[in-house]
């Protein structure tokens, strides 16, 4: 093995590492939207025909109704991915929180005899019985961020860290208040009873747990900016005094950061959640309590299409060594504060 | 005015049905509808497979405004449908429900379902009828109430059906026909024979016309309204169970908006909001063109949003159509 070839796998190693969703940068010149120097070099010497045109590719691709923020960057990362390849004709059904209108979506694309669904359910578990369908009709049909209930209904999954998202948090908040172990910790949840709020709160209470810290004051709300504001100014009534405040999601946390900046408290710093722009250029320009967010990847179904685009065209991930897809990929869920912002800027979503 | 007085003259001049007749310029906009698809997308549009889709994506929502159809008819609104078929297919899938229909037979979550939706129904009904709440209020309390009462019973979490019975039922298609069509072929057949040949229809749009004048006539009102909301009832538990059989699942979030949905079919097919004049034959076609615009609308690959302005515009056009044709003939 030559040392530039070496050199570009432990640098597209680091780089899944680092990046997370960005998987792209690692199929062997699969365009990356990192503007950093090694990406490119990994990109364009890790090359081994992934990215060159192939066999015709028809994709269809469905998910919800684009209700919040991150939710209508998934299916503009979708679209633009697809653009970028010339062998993909991609299928946009898009917007719908009917599982009855969303069903029938994906019966069209079977109808139409697609190659390849890239599904995004509003529910998994209702739209488990049409992917099954799909399957048994031949569709490789790539599952995103919400779970089905059968291993036969996806040939892929692909899903954000939910809990990993709660264990970074935490960390990032250890790694702040270390030494202070009376430190007072607020969570302001999404909507409480998802699986995916659960989840979050599972990790971030064990992450803060293994440097003998707990949650002090939790309320939840519901990912819209009204509720946001609703609860943080309920939370800031209920607590006098806060170190630090994670925020599940970046989309309710505009109305948070409003609630914040009405009471004029400042003695606390507040970790955000899904990764928006907005809340990364707070980040970047530190002059507001916002120091640091985790990502929950926008770019998930982006990647649907990349791995749907190598099923069909029986490829595998070029840096792994299997010859096959992976059955299921989990994103990393990285903590993004002042000093690594401009690494993630670019792949973050505007809400 | 009703469908009973112009039905009996008006067919000796013209080959065609009076209800294809009176639906005329209805009839000419679905085809208009079938004929866009078509052009823009071919054989795609018109092939079997396709019209399979097609129907059932309208039979779920069909089978509720048959319901609707007949309380609009009677001067009322049920806005509680949609959250209804939510909590009918949470109460027919809770693990206590699934579990006697495991040791008993499947039929048990069906007779939930439909119990739900007729009790639902009932309530409406009393509320009307002898609690004398304007509809609109009464069933918008249900459907707030519902929804609630649904998230609380599943814990805002979507139940599992794994009941085989169930499963196997549903997924089979009788004459090439899915399960889900014919249930909405039977129960629109059923709901024009009731509307058109039996006196319980004939009450129905007596009491649209002039409420007060039907109780003077001798006809027990109350109880007939209640009925009639019960009857809409029944129709959401029927639908409930073809979105169980259509998703193998139970959760609140089913059914979110079809109160909207079956009000803009049933109102677009020209049954009169403010009572006295229904077509379940018009019910369907209304549904089937919001249902084949989508469709069209999936297939040339456009945004859903797009889609919902057209849906307003069509929904703008029928009534001022409406108001057009009413006005003339009392001109």
């Amino acid at each position: 093995m030559s040392l530039s070839k070496i050199r570009s796998l432990a640098l597209c190693g680091g780089l899944v590492l680092a990046l997370g969703a960005s998987l792209t940068a690692c199929t062997g010149g699969a365009p990356t939207a990192s503007t950093s120097s090694s990406a490119t070099t990994a990109a364009t010497t890790a090359t081994n025909g992934n990215s060159a045109a192939g066999k015709k590719v028809t994709i269809g691709f469905s998910a919800p109704a684009a209700d919040h923020g991150w939710m209508g960057a998934i299916t503009k990362a979708a679209v633009a991915q697809a653009g970028k390849y010339p062998d993909v004709t991609l299928k946009v059904a898009e917007g719908t929180n009917d599982v009855n209108v969303q069903i029938s979506q994906i019966e069209t694309f079977i109808n139409d005899k697609v190659d390849a669904i890239v599904l995004l359910p509003f529910d998994g578990a209702a739209m488990t019985p049409v992917a099954l369908k799909a399957m048994a009709a031949g569709i490789k049909v790539i599952n995103v961020d919400r779970e089905f209930n059968s291993p036969f209904a996806a040939r892929t999954t692909v899903l954000g860290d939910n809990y990993g998202m709660g264990v970074s948090a935490g960390t990032y908040m250890c790694s702040q208040l270390g030494s202070k172990k009376d430190a007072v910790i607020a969570e302001i949840a999404g909507i409480d009873n998802l699986p995916l709020t659960k989840d979050r709160s599972e990790g971030f209470a064990k992450a803060l747990a293994d440097c003998g810290l707990k949650v002090s004051n939790r309320v939840a709300a519901d990912f819209t900016v009204q509720g946001g504001e609703q609860a943080a100014a309920n939370l800031l009534q209920a607590a006098p005094k806060i170190d630090a405040i994670w925020n599940h999601d970046d989309d309710q946390g505009v109305g948070v950061m409003q609630a914040i900046k009405n009471s004029g408290r400042k003695e606390f710093f507040m970790v955000g959640g899904a990764g928006s722009a907005n809340v990364m250029r707070q980040i970047k320009d530190d002059n507001t309590v916002l120091k640091a967010t985790v990502v929950y990847p926008s770019t998930q179904a982006a990647d649907g299409i990349m791995l749907a685009r190598l099923l069909v065209q029986g490829k595998s991930l070029s840096d792994l060594v299997e010859v096959e897809v992976p059955r299921k990929v989990t994103l990393f869920a990285p903590v993004v504060s002042k000093t690594n912002v401009d690494q993630y800027l670019p792949t973050a979503f505007e809400s | 005015m009703s469908d009973q007085v112009s039905a009996a003259p008006a067919s000796t001049r013209r080959s065609l049905p009076p209800s294809v007749t009176r639906n005329l310029g209805l009839v000419i906009a679905f085809l208009a509808i079938c004929a866009i698809g078509y052009f823009t997308a071919g054989n795609r549009f018109a092939s079997v497979d396709n019209l399979m889709t097609i129907l059932r994506l309208a039979s779920i929502v069909g089978v509720v405004s048959i319901g609707q159809c007949f309380v609009v008819t009677s001067g009322g609104i049920d806005l509680s449908v949609g959250s209804m078929l939510g909590l009918a297919t949470v109460w027919a899938t809770t693990g206590a429900t699934q579990y006697y229909a495991d040791q008993t037979t499947w039929l048990l979550m069906v007779f939930a379902a439909l119990a739900v939706g007729v009790v639902g129904g009932l309530l409406n009904g009393i509320m009307v009828a002898y609690g004398k709440i304007v509809p609109f209020m009464a069933t918008l309390a249900l459907m707030v109430a519902a929804k609630g009462l649904a998230e609380w019973i599943a814990n805002r979490q979507t139940q599992i059906i794994t009941v085989r019975g169930f499963e196997n039922a549903f997924n089979a298609d009788p004459l090439g026909i899915p399960t889900l069509v014919w249930i909405f072929a039977l129960v629109a057949g059923g709901g024009w024979v009731l509307y058109n040949r039996t006196t319980f229809g004939r009450r129905t749009v007596a009491i649209g016309g002039n409420l007060e004048a039907t109780r003077l006539a001798g006809i027990k009102t109350n109880r007939h309204i209640v009925m009639l909301y019960a009857l809409s009832g029944l129709t959401v538990g029927i639908a409930a169970v073809m979105m169980m059989g259509r998703t193998m699942a139970g959760t609140s979030t089913h059914g979110s908006l079809y109160e909207m949905d079956a009000i803009a079919a049933v109102v677009v097919g020209g049954t009169l909001l403010k009572g006295g004049r229904g077509t379940i034959f018009g019910t369907v076609i209304g549904v089937l063109i919001f249902t084949t615009l989508t469709n069209i609308f999936t297939q040339n690959n456009l945004p859903l949003s797009v889609q919902q302005i057209a849906k307003g515009a069509i929904i703008v056009v029928a009534v001022l159509l409406q108001q057009y044709v009413a006005a003339r003939k009392t001109a």
